[in-house]
């Protein structure tokens, strides 16, 4: 016969259901780490420069113990390449007990995840996006270790000055393609701003042609930019899209002088030169690089290779770096902080100062906008399948190539 | 614009469009017989492009030899989803078809996620990349066979309804399913048959679309959409229509993109649909109910 349950032995058990749910928070809170939501587009269009990132996440916790005697704990959660996705992740990240978000390689998510940041008071360090006005907001808690679009432009475009003054060479027109998503459509708005005040910089934009980020077929794009004859292709992407406008090209055989980035991704991505071989070559990207010979990029490095034993950084660098960068903004704060409450974390976030880094610019030192100023970027062109740095002439590898071998007029 | 890019480029568009013709084919010819929508149409195609990506990696099959085994495995896996999953939903109201169809495609999405993981992959084949020559225009090699395997596909396809017996009796119950019990005709069968014969079709053109465009698990969707606007721009059933309405998507889509906004050029795929939806709700060359 089945026994009655007395009040008291209910109110027991209820009492032991609800210690063993507060037990691993607190358990969780007196190991002493730092949880740290990061938010990558591990999947999706962006999939393969997600992953590239992830690499810099995944050696940080334990470069960073030994750089600050701090624990991290990531916790990983990917966006899908989606705004929304990204939205929702960080919500739950947040609820789960991420004390910190970091990521997410993208202005359109970085911008959602912001808003969720500045909700819920969570510090949210963004290691990779270049909306201005992600940062143009007043947001408390939002911090970016990443040049703006206009000064990725600027950047970018001061460094195609340095290229045909090197070379010699001056083309007259170009043709400019670009991604149409948030990334794309800040940059575009940053070249008509400050692409006519370059005096140095004599070429005229022909046409101007936008095309979806997710594209699976740039025919009609390639064709219209190969119809207006320019010099060379300005060129605004991402990954995906880049490989697939750069084969278009290939089978249109549209030879320009060359294709130049005036500071996005794709080009410089191992997936790019594992895609497209011999054709992944000439290409130039004026991008935040890092410093090789940087003693912070040697410890990188060597953690780096530790997890990937087939692979090299230099292929990731910009992803990884960035990326690494945003965590170590986080340890170091959190070393000074002594505490994971967010605004204590937020405010020793806010002054934040570290001279020692592995990317390419000044010390990160954030303004009152929460923005690193001074990120600097490189000119990297593909040769022999690999990233170069040709620009600027100081810190050159090599001499760059321009124009690209067996170009003609279309 | 130069009329040497306007005709370059609207070729393209014609070529892309037979492709885009025989996958909507096969859900026309299923519709056509069956009378059940396939709302895992597209899903089926990406997982033809996957098997044509696993036959290149680890047997370095050329997709325009992988073609005969998918399209014979897809004949295969076609018939015996009729036969055990969708027959006993035929008599049964259209959301329960509905349902199951759409529990299907998410089942496949995710079973791709899985075994493949995230990543595009591709088919990369040196020769397509060098265009053929005719006088002064250019034409994507890839686009030009791809085009060719659709048509001849769709003119076998065509030649079976026509001149078969199991062609006319899979007719005969496209036209009268009651009359063609009556005269003795085994229609689950030849429901199964047509079911394999569509599946088929759309597996020729996802060993076509690798060609051409790189493949993720969540591609489907997107050309189960395209499908549908195809089939009802062309004529829900009508097989010449489903080959029109991909042509006239297509040069639409490399027109509007020339023309006026490469980046909403698939938003003129839909502005056709609309039109044709108010114009000839039919379709082009459908049969008015």
């Amino acid at each position: 016969m089945a026994r009655a349950i007395s009040r008291r032995r209910f109110s027991l058990a209820l009492a032991g259901a609800a210690a063993s749910t507060v037990a691993p928070a607190y358990v969780r809170a007196q190991a002493n780490r730092l949880k740290v939501g990061i938010l990558l587009p591990r999947s999706g269009v962006q999939g393969f420069i997600g992953q590239s990132c992830q690499k810099g996440a995944d050696l940080a916790p334990a470069v960073l113990k030994s750089m600050y005697g701090v624990d991290i704990e990531l916790m990983n959660a990917d966006t899908e390449t989606s705004v929304d996705t990204a939205r929702t992740r960080a919500e739950r990240l947040i609820q789960e007990g991420a004390q910190v978000l970091v990521g997410p390689f993208d202005s359109g998510a970085a911008s959602a995840i912001a808003q969720v940041a500045e909700q819920h008071s969570v510090p949210f360090v963004i290691n990779i996006a270049a909306a201005p006005q992600i940062t143009e907001q007043g947001y408390r808690f939002v911090f970016r270790n990443f040049p703006t679009a206009p000064e990725l432009v600027r950047n970018g475009l001061t460094l195609i000055g340095d290229l045909f003054r090197v070379t010699g060479v001056v083309p007259r027109t170009a043709v400019y393609m670009h991604v149409n998503d948030t990334f794309g459509q800040a940059n575009t708005k940053a070249i008509e701003a400050i692409l006519p005040k370059l005096d140095f910089l004599p070429f005229k934009i022909v046409d101007t042609i936008s095309y979806d980020p997710a594209a699976k077929d740039l025919t009609v794009e390639v064709g219209k930019a190969k119809a207006t004859g320019a010099d060379f292709l300005l060129l605004v992407s991402r990954l995906a899209d880049a490989i697939i406008l750069r084969r278009e090209m290939v089978k249109q055989r549209w030879e320009p002088m060359g294709i130049i980035s005036p500071g996005s991704p794709g080009m410089y991505e191992n997936q790019f030169y594992q895609a497209l071989g011999k054709y992944s070559e000439y290409c130039i990207s004026n991008v935040p690089w890092y410093v090789p010979a940087a003693p912070l990029t040697k410890t990188v490095e060597a953690a780096f290779k530790k997890q990937n034993p087939k692979d090299e950084l230099m292929f990731h660098a910009l992803n990884v770096g960035y990326t690494f960068e945003a965590l170590m903004i986080v340890a170091d704060a959190y070393k000074r902080a002594g505490s994971g409450d967010a605004k204590t974390l937020t405010e020793a976030i806010r002054t934040t100062e570290i001279g020692s880094r592995m990317m390419l610019g000044g010390p990160i030192k954030f303004d009152a906008k929460g923005q690193v100023q001074g990120n600097a970027s490189a000119g990297i062109q593909n040769l022999n399948l690999k990233p170069t740095v040709v620009l600027p002439e100081a810190s050159a590898q090599t001499k760059p190539v321009f124009p690209t071998p067996g170009s003609r007029k279309a | 614009m130069d009329a040497l890019t306007v005709v370059d480029l609207t070729l393209a568009g014609v070529l892309t469009g037979l492709l885009y013709g025989l996958m909507a084919l096969g859900l026309s010819v299923i519709f056509g017989v069956v009378r059940v929508v396939n709302f895992a149409h597209g899903e089926m195609m990406t997982i033809a492009m996957y098997a044509t990506v696993v036959l290149f990696t680890w047997l370095g099959l050329d997709p325009f030899v992988a073609l005969l085994p998918v399209a014979a495995a897809f004949f295969g896996l076609g018939y015996l989803l009729q036969r055990g999953l969708i027959n006993p939903f035929i008599t049964r109201p259209e959301h329960s078809q509905f349902m199951l169809l759409v529990a299907l495609a998410i089942i496949l999405v995710n079973a791709l996620l899985m075994i493949f993981g995230p990543d595009a992959r591709h088919v990369q084949l040196d020769y397509l990349l060098e265009p053929i020559e005719v006088g002064p225009l250019l034409l994507d090699r890839g686009k030009v066979a791809a085009a060719g395997v659709a048509a001849v596909t769709a003119a076998a396809l065509f030649a079976f309804f026509r001149f078969t017996l199991t062609g006319k009796a899979i007719r005969a119950c496209a036209d009268n399913h009651l009359g063609a019990q009556v005269i003795g005709l085994d229609v689950r069968r030849l429901y199964a048959l047509t079911f394999g014969l569509g599946s088929a079709c759309v597996a020729v053109a996802g060993c076509m679309m690798i060609v051409l465009v790189d493949v993720t698990p969540t591609l489907g969707p997107g050309y189960t959409l395209l499908a549908f606007v195809i089939v009802i721009v062309g004529g829900l059933g009508s097989m010449p229509g489903a080959l029109l309405g991909g042509v006239l998507i297509g040069v639409s889509e490399a027109l509007a993109g020339l023309f006026i906004a490469p980046s909403a050029k698939s938003m003129f795929s839909f502005a056709l649909l609309i039109l044709v939806l108010l114009l000839r709700p039919q379709g082009l060359l459908g049969k008015s109910a």
